[in-house]
């Protein structure tokens, strides 16, 4: 249930310009809409994107979420990269990483 | 008749937004062919484009997920994506809504399906339309399965809404295109994103091509998975205008990109009797 309330803030944030606005200003008081674990919480709040992967965010949602908070493509798969070496292999949903932390399918 | 032209075509968001990123010689071909894809369209002269896509969350989500839904509106927005992340600026796309809703009457027939009058393309349909209606000219029914939200809409109600579609589009005066947009194997947004699977996806467009429903309908949610990544999920759009066109289909361009994370593919089918 924990997973689909952060899809749900992924979903949120991705559609929603005031939701954006929002999370800007004061990301508890958004996360706080949410029934989050500590851990999914402070992942979201840090803009841990390696940590929220590996939680099981769908990657239709967490690319737009990585975009919003700025990051180039490359430096999105690498943040992926990093959160499974640094937190283990992706623990639900249908986005598992299938390759390498060290291989770069696409070149980046 | 009144469908009057089918094809299939990529969606994936680099083909447009990473396009700088990729190699000329892989990049220019494919244009190329979406813009074949786009005269042959048009020379069918259709009334509207049926977009049979498979969105990402933009405007279903687990909380009301419908195995279809087909819009029933006069006007869109998209793309719901950063436009800049995307190369796409911000358009309002035409619709027909009197059209949509006796095609949703004619598909409900058969196969329920959720209807929507508001929907904000995502990428799954602006990248089409950004190449084969780039005036945005040309009203657009979108239609969508649900390749993300597992449970997933199974293949054979994929089948049956591209015979809905068809029956009802045969029912219509209106002269309707249809184009089904999704990637073949792709591993979308995971580090694993430039994988492809070339022998897969040519054995499905052998399939697709041949129209051979046993054949197609025979894949399952865990092989493809397993072969193809989530990406696979979408052969569901494919499918459908397989079985709307009942035709034999001409692959017209397949090229692996994988700084666009899919094969790149291109394809029509003759609309048979």
């Amino acid at each position: 249930m924990s997973l689909y309330q952060l899809q749900k803030f992924l979903y949120d944030i991705n559609r929603d310009v005031r939701v954006q606005q929002e999370f800007r200003g004061d990301r508890g008081a958004v996360l706080g809409r949410y029934e989050l674990t500590d851990e999914e919480r402070a992942a979201l709040e840090r803009g841990d994107i390696g940590l929220t992967y590996v939680l099981g965010a769908n990657g239709q949602l967490l690319m737009h979420f990585a975009a919003y908070l700025g990051m180039p493509w490359p430096a999105y798969l690498q943040a992926m990269r990093d959160g499974v070496a640094r937190h283990g292999p992706v623990r639900a949903g249908v986005y598992a990483m299938t390759t390498l932390v060290d291989e770069k399918v696409a070149g980046v | 008749m009144s469908l009057v032209f089918a094809g299939i075509c990529s969606h994936a968001p680099g083909i447009v937004g990473r396009a700088a990123m990729a190699d000329a010689a892989l990049r220019e071909p494919l244009y190329a062919a979406y813009g074949r894809l786009r005269a042959q369209l048009r020379a069918a002269r259709p009334d509207a484009l049926v977009v049979v896509a498979a969105e990402h969350f933009a405007n279903f989500f687990m909380n009301n997920m419908p195995s279809f839904a087909i819009g029933m509106a006069d006007q869109y927005r998209g793309p719901i994506e950063d436009p800049a992340w995307l190369g796409i600026a911000r358009q309002q796309i035409p619709g027909n809504a009197a059209l949509s809703r006796a095609l949703i009457g004619e598909v409900m027939q058969t196969v329920d399906v959720a209807f929507a009058e508001e929907w904000q393309f995502d990428h799954g349909i602006m990248v089409p339309l950004h190449f084969l209606t780039p005036d945005y000219d040309l009203p657009v029914v979108p239609v969508n399965i649900n390749c993300q939200g597992p449970p997933l809409t199974p293949l054979h109600r994929a089948w049956a809404l591209g015979e809905a579609l068809r029956r009802a589009a045969d029912q219509l005066p209106a002269r309707l295109a249809i184009i089904g947009t999704g990637g073949i194997s792709h591993w979308p947004a995971t580090p694993d994103s430039g994988k492809i699977n070339e022998a897969w996806d040519r054995q499905l467009l052998d399939r697709w091509a041949r129209n051979d429903k046993q054949a197609l309908l025979a894949y399952t949610d865990r092989d493809t998975y397993r072969d193809a990544g989530q990406g696979g999920f979408e052969i569901r759009t494919f499918i459908s205008v397989a079985a709307a066109a009942r035709g034999r289909g001409e692959l017209q361009h397949y090229a692996p990109i994988p700084i666009f994370a899919v094969g790149c593919t291109i394809a029509v089918m003759n609309v048979a009797a």
